[in-house]
């Protein structure tokens, strides 16, 4: 990590600039926790900087109701110059540094790193060819997958980790207690910072209209991650404390979860994309729409081919599905630190801070 | 999408509406829904949109109880006797009743029209009984109530300058507008007129005030230039308001000399001392609690040498107000501040040294009337007088800065504008333009927004009328 935070967050100064702005205004307070969370200071320093830009939601409510947007001589854009701050702390708290910038803006990375998972899967189903096994596993054994998925797995987990410990010291956080542990997943749970307050919409596709469908994109691909993550902790569960190996039928909680979990995030995920399309780039972080975009189609790619893969079932397609599913998995699972994935645990992060610095 | 200025000419409209705040807003909406055919014209381009109703934040409402984000009741009478106190009786009370009890009315129109409501921001809790704060303030209003306009069909135009309005016995036939360079004669059934006051033109200010007015800083939008005003005056209009009268508060100096809206305050005098250029102090910075005073300190400061004055803290009051967009001009001593702020330094530290030396022991509250006061100077600080002896002290430059003028037109409580032969007899005006006829002088919080929604609504319901 960087010793000198203006050095690797060179969007800094000028967040600082517009906030100084925001606090003698103060219009937007309902909007989101932002604001309230500015009215505590008078002066801002990194960690405070910090914390804002990963409260931030990028709902955008702010950004067209200001009175200070250019051709303004203020030439307030909180929303970008948030976007830009979050993106940059990642980049500084995530190890490596140059891997985050070399790979979060970057859809050319995105895809490149998927085409290479991809490849190995196929390396490896081709080269570790088991001698028996049923389903997916005829291709590919149950050891063989923990053996890739294990460390695949727990490396990016354990640097997410990292980097959170890194962004708790800098942001001034204290012990954490479990109320403010709650109270920041009701918030994640119910995207309350992405209601736009009392107007129960944000705005993104539609400029400064209203408009709740990105909210919802965003809780069909969350609770749909959430449902596939369920869906393969209750296979683990089921294959080693049951000895019951897949595959798994309808009724079981793997598919269960798994099913609509994987519909949910097709949906959401398409959705994400085309409402990204049409949003102005201008209210995001400059340089990095290329990375978001990718990696918000490999989720798509993520949860379509694991469809796909479980519609082939007993066909000759789900080798290469297999390969396919596997292989953009194993690319998520690598990008969650150092792509835009890794917004989840710095926002988690961010609002426990926050309730804790409103509970105290 | 905007029509060309042949498809504007080529159309005779149901109802042109002149200007584009909340109140030209109001009645276009209020009009269209009536199933009127509506032009509106916003001088301004797109990105200013709005008026000054692009830097407000609440408008003040009459309620009987608990209202959403409306804290206890607040009455006609209440309500009344605020206005009568601020405008000292310069109001037309039969105008300013019908005001005030419309007022709850507006508040469901609002809602059901895209504005929604926030809490009290902080530092106005003393406003959560009378005032509604808008979610995220004026323009977030301004930008629900272009939406509807446009869903409801209303035609608006940008950057339309209306130059003049026809006016043929008594009646309103066209406006003449110019747009991209072309003049283009628009007609229309009935006008409603909406564009504000005449605080943008500051040749018109230099004319009313004297040439002080050349170093006002106007708070809001650059285009009330009073044009359309001007225009009906010269016709014979009858007009209500002072012209010589504006609202004006003492904000900082280094504000943009447009549109610096509400980050442009101070609240820091009471917590301090106000002296001139010369170093001298020239008005009780502690005579009331700020809320009740920022709007005399424009005229205070206005009659100053260049019109500036100087705040002069320490830091032991530094973090008791709202914190300033510019930070203040810091210095170690009293002597270098004063040449950094280009006063005469030696009568600074001087005017300071007398301050001190009459300020008595006693306890201090920032919030409320503390009865600290001086003895034995001229003038007397009456609150907050504690010795300004701890660096780093700290000064803010102070300048007129004008919110609005009262010169307007003379509605009747249908919003008809009158002439010299009686009401016309399809001319309506809303908002700034005539807020004049309620507000004679003075200025209290939100009223401005709740003239101009009244008003708008009562204008556009006549206008769409007339025309049906």
């Amino acid at each position: 990590m960087s010793p000198d935070p203006a050095a690797a967050m060179p969007a800094l100064a000028e967040a600082r600039r517009q906030i100084e702005i925001c606090n003698a205004c103060r219009y937007c307070e309902g909007f989101c926790a932002v604001f309230p969370a500015m009215t505590l200071h008078r002066s801002f320093p990194d960690g405070e900087m910090v914390q804002f830009a990963n409260l931030c939601h990028a709902c955008q409510g702010c950004f067209h109701a200001c009175q200070y947007t250019a051709p303004h001589e203020f030439d307030l854009n909180i929303p970008r110059v948030l976007a830009e701050l979050r993106a940059e702390s990642w980049e500084r708290f995530v190890r490596p540094s140059w891997l985050a910038r070399l790979v979060q803006g970057r859809g050319v990375a995105v895809a490149a790193l998927a085409v290479v998972a991809l490849a190995a899967m196929l390396a490896a189903i081709a080269a570790l060819r088991p001698a028996d096994g049923t389903g997916f596993y005829a291709h590919l054994s149950h050891a063989a997958m923990v053996t890739i998925f294990l460390p695949a797995f727990l490396a990016p987990l354990a640097v997410t980790g990292l980097a959170l410990r890194d962004y708790w010291r800098a942001v001034g956080g204290a012990p954490l207690r479990i109320a403010h542990v709650l109270a920041a997943l009701g918030d994640v749970a119910r995207l309350r910072n992405l209601s736009g307050g009392a107007q129960g919409a944000c705005h993104y596709e539609k400029g400064d209209r209203p408009s709740t469908a990105r909210r919802h994109a965003h809780q069909a691909m969350f609770w749909g991650f959430v449902l596939c993550f369920a869906a393969t902790s209750s296979g683990t569960v089921m294959h080693y404390a049951l000895d019951w190996p897949a595959p798994y039928g309808l009724l079981t909680p793997p598919k269960l979860f798994g099913i609509p979990g994987g519909i949910l995030m097709v949906i959401g995920g398409a959705w994400l994309a085309a409402l990204k399309l049409r949003a102005d780039p201008a209210l995001g972080s400059p340089g990095r729409w290329g990375g978001e975009m990718a990696v918000t189609l490999l989720l798509v790619l993520v949860a379509a081919s694991g469809l796909a893969l479980w519609a082939a079932t007993g066909t000759g397609a789900v080798a290469s599905l297999l390969a396919l599913h596997l292989g953009a998995v194993l690319a998520l699972f690598l990008l969650i630190p150092y792509s835009k994935l890794v917004h989840g645990a710095f926002r988690l992060a961010a609002l426990m801070r926050d309730a804790q610095t409103r509970g105290g | 999408m905007m029509p060309t200025a042949d498809a504007m000419a080529a159309t005779c409209w149901d109802v042109v509406v002149v200007g584009g705040g909340n109140a030209a807003l109001t009645a276009a909406i209020t009009a269209a829904e009536r199933g009127a055919r509506v032009l509106l014209l916003e001088g301004a381009p797109r990105p200013y949109r709005g008026g000054n109703s692009r830097h407000t934040r609440n408008f003040r409402c009459r309620h009987e109880g608990p209202l959403s984000v409306l804290t206890g009741s607040y009455g006609e009478e209440e309500y009344l006797r605020d206005l009568l106190l601020v405008t000292g009786g310069k109001t037309d009370e039969e105008l300013a009743r019908l005001t005030i009890r419309s007022s709850e009315a507006c508040f469901g129109w609002m809602l059901a029209h895209g504005v929604h409501f926030q809490p009290s921001l902080s530092g106005t809790l003393s406003l959560s009984r009378t005032n509604a704060f808008f979610l995220g303030g004026g323009k977030a209003l301004v930008n629900a109530y272009y939406n509807v306009a446009a869903d409801l069909g209303v035609v608006v135009v940008y950057e339309a300058e209306v130059r003049h309005v026809v006016l043929r016995d008594g009646r309103f036939e066209a406006v003449e507008v110019r747009l991209a360079g072309q003049e283009v004669s628009v007609r229309g059934r009935a006008v409603v007129l909406a564009a504000g006051g005449f605080q943008g033109d500051i040749d018109w200010l230099a004319r009313a005030w004297g040439p002080a007015a050349r170093n006002f800083l106007i708070r809001g939008t650059p285009y009330n230039r009073g044009v359309v005003l001007r225009d009906m005056l010269d016709q014979g209009a009858d007009s209500v308001g002072d012209p010589t009268q504006c609202h004006c508060v003492a904000i900082d100096g280094r504000a943009p000399k447009f549109d610096g809206g509400i980050v442009t305050r101070l609240d820091c005098v009471p917590f301090g001392v106000v002296v001139n250029r010369n170093g001298e102090r020239f008005h009780d910075e502690g005579e009331d609690v700020w809320p009740k005073r920022y709007a005399i300190w424009g005229r205070l400061v206005a009659a100053q040498p260049e019109q500036v004055a100087y705040a002069i803290i320490d830091a032991k009051s530094a973090e008791l107000f709202m914190p300033s967009v510019y930070p203040p001009v810091t210095a170690p001593t009293l002597e270098e501040l004063g040449s950094r702020l280009g006063i005469a330094a030696d009568r600074l530290s001087a005017t300071v040294a007398a301050f001190n030396a009459s300020c008595r022991p006693g306890p201090f509250h920032p919030t409320e009337i503390d009865g600290l006061a001086t003895r034995g100077l001229v003038p007397p600080k009456s609150n907050w007088a504690r010795p300004i002896d701890t660096p780093p002290f700290q000064g803010y430059a102070l300048r007129p800065g004008v919110t609005f003028t009262y010169l307007g037109l003379k509605v009747d409580a249908t919003a008809r504008v009158a002439g010299s032969g009686g009401r016309y007899d399809n001319v309506w005006a809303a908002g700034e333009m005539m807020a004049g006829s309620i507000l004679g002088q003075g200025y209290l919080a939100g009223f401005g927004m709740t003239i101009g929604t009244v008003f708008g609504r009562i204008a556009g319901e006549e206008a769409a009328a007339h025309v049906a």
